[in-house]
């Protein structure tokens, strides 16, 4: 009788186990569908020409990002757009790093950093423009103007708040100054780094967008302001869609760097909670 | 005129911490010499400064008035001749080195080749028991398994004296004992000179050869016992020797009084 009932246990523990992937399948899919469906109904029955149906979407999205455009427009705006991360990465950390490590500087810079962190970046595209013309370098300055603030003042107080037991070690067996930047501050300070990373993303995106809507001739967002003034509706909703995706993107790759970089400190969450 | 074996030598160490609320005087008067090659036990009553002696003598802390002296040179910062075990291992080993990153960092700045380097590394992780988890990271491994890590850290760093900061203190009772073994083999077998602190009375007179007490702060050497008893110990019959019982009762009475204040600073 025991026997019996085990194997009914194990049985329903194997078909629990496809029911839960078929389940988290549903409900990660489940609502943007449902959401595609009560979209296209409501656009089908409506005679607002601002608000066109997915399909009609689709269609524009094919024809308008897959060809020429893809190279000319969404090609260069994801350059900035990575120059400007990059850049943005290098500056912060390096900066935070040397902000964290040196009390004085910190004394010395802190006014100064909440006043330009205070500054919205997209009023700074004028002044931009005009100090570096309609160039790729402005749009990449603007990006940078935003995104390096999370990573920055993150990286500071990563590396402020370095484990005192874990300097004395580096202490004790005199470890030079670029070994304990390399193995012990930068890993240290690694998750709150992360931390300013990720926001610093979704601020570069946005940059990106804006820098390209005030003055350019290829871009993104350029081409999403070009549309709506056209009146070329499903072709600008199909552009929303393309920075969606995009976002999407990155966020997935920076997932996927950030388990590789921090893996000892998920790792160690893990053991804490079991 | 200090005679050649004498490895470490401490002169009048006055520590006083400054604060805002008056002046703390954590260590008083101590002075001791240390022989090369022997393991001495530091114990005494909690909050008598054991950690801040310590910290003096590894030049992580700058005494207020005294002297350090080791091999014959005042120590005035960390030297490559102590290498440090601390009580915390959760927060002196890194998490994001393996065992043997962690092992292997403090002799990446000196001067040995590759080859020199791993062997000294393989050497310190087998004589701790741990070959099998070189390639684990720290918080991967048991409190008992990351204490041995320091411990491998230490010895590979080859100092002349390893010093031991109550390193068993957050460990059970039989990973402890397991410890102890290994710290007193350590010593039989590679002639490492050890400075251990401890609160435990008894883990004081298992391992030591001296046991130095020390008073309630602020703080002096209230006695130095020679602890005679056989070179080779074990958790079980050492412990079950009429003179270890005779030395721990003796030890306990020496805190007791330090604790009380019966003592007179010489």
């Amino acid at each position: 009788m025991t026997v019996h009932t085990d194997r009914i246990a194990q049985r329903s523990r194997g078909r629990g186990l496809g029911r839960r992937v078929v389940a988290s399948l549903l409900y990660s899919l489940g609502l943007p569908f449902l959401l595609l469906v009560v979209w296209g109904l409501t656009a089908t029955s409506s005679t607002n020409r601002f608000f066109p149906g997915p399909l009609t979407i689709l269609e524009a999205f094919r024809e308008t990002w897959i060809g020429p455009a893809f190279v000319d427009d969404v090609l260069p705006s994801l350059y900035r757009l990575a120059l400007g991360i990059a850049a943005s990465i290098v500056i912060g950390v390096a900066v935070g790093t040397l902000i964290g490590l040196f009390h004085w500087l910190r004394e010395l810079l802190e006014p100064l950093l909440e006043f330009f962190r205070a500054i919205p970046p997209p009023v700074l595209i004028p002044v931009m423009m005009l100090l570096l013309g309609i160039t790729d370098t402005m749009k990449v300055v603007v990006i940078v103007s935003g995104a390096v603030w999370p990573i920055l003042l993150n990286t500071i107080d990563g590396v402020r708040a370095t484990d005192s037991v874990m300097s004395e070690t580096a202490d004790s067996f005199q470890i030079t100054w670029w070994e304990r930047l390399r193995f012990l501050v930068l890993p240290a300070a690694s998750p709150r780094i992360m931390t300013g990373v990720r926001q610093g993303l979704s601020v570069a995106l946005i940059l990106m967008v804006i820098s390209e809507m005030f003055a350019s001739s290829a871009g993104l967002g350029y081409r999403i302001a070009y549309f709506q003034r056209n009146y070329l509706i499903a072709e600008m909703w199909s552009g929303i869609l393309l920075l969606g995706l995009v976002g999407v993107l990155l966020a997935a790759t920076f997932g996927v760097v950030e388990r590789r970089v921090l893996r000892w400190y998920h790792g160690i969450r893990e053991v804490n909670r079991a | 005129m200090p005679d050649r074996n004498t490895l470490l030598r401490v002169e009048h160490l006055r520590k006083v911490y400054e604060s805002a609320n008056g002046d703390v005087e954590a260590i008083g008067d101590i002075s001791f010499t240390m022989r090369s090659g022997e393991l001495v036990c530091i114990v005494g009553p909690s909050g008598c400064g054991k950690t801040t002696l310590l910290k003096c003598l590894a030049g992580l802390l700058r005494p207020t008035s005294g002297l350090v002296e080791m091999d014959g040179q005042p120590v005035t910062g960390p030297s490559p001749a102590m290498a440090v075990v601390f009580q915390e291992y959760g927060r002196s080993l890194y998490p994001w080195l393996t065992v043997r990153g962690n092992v292997e960092l403090p002799l990446r700045h000196k001067r040995l080749s590759r080859a020199a380097r791993d062997k000294l590394v393989t050497d310190a992780i087998d004589a701790v028991g741990l070959a099998h988890a070189a390639r684990s990271h720290p918080w991967q491994l048991s409190g008992g398994m990351q204490q041995r890590v320091a411990i491998a850290r230490a010895i590979a760093y080859q100092p002349e004296v390893l010093i031991m900061d109550e390193p068993f203190a957050a460990v059970d009772a039989q990973t402890r004992a397991d410890l102890e073994d290994l710290v007193r083999e350590l010593h039989t077998t590679r002639g490492i000179s050890v400075l251990f602190v401890t609160h435990d009375i008894d883990e004081s007179v298992y391992l030591g050869e001296r046991v130095l007490v020390l008073s309630a702060s602020p703080t002096w050497v209230q006695e130095d016992l020679a602890v005679d008893l056989p070179v080779e110990r074990d958790q079980i019959g050492t412990r079950a020797l009429p003179r270890f019982t005779e030395l721990r009762t003796h030890v306990y009475d020496q805190i007791q009084r330090a604790k009380r204040g019966q003592t007179v600073a010489p």
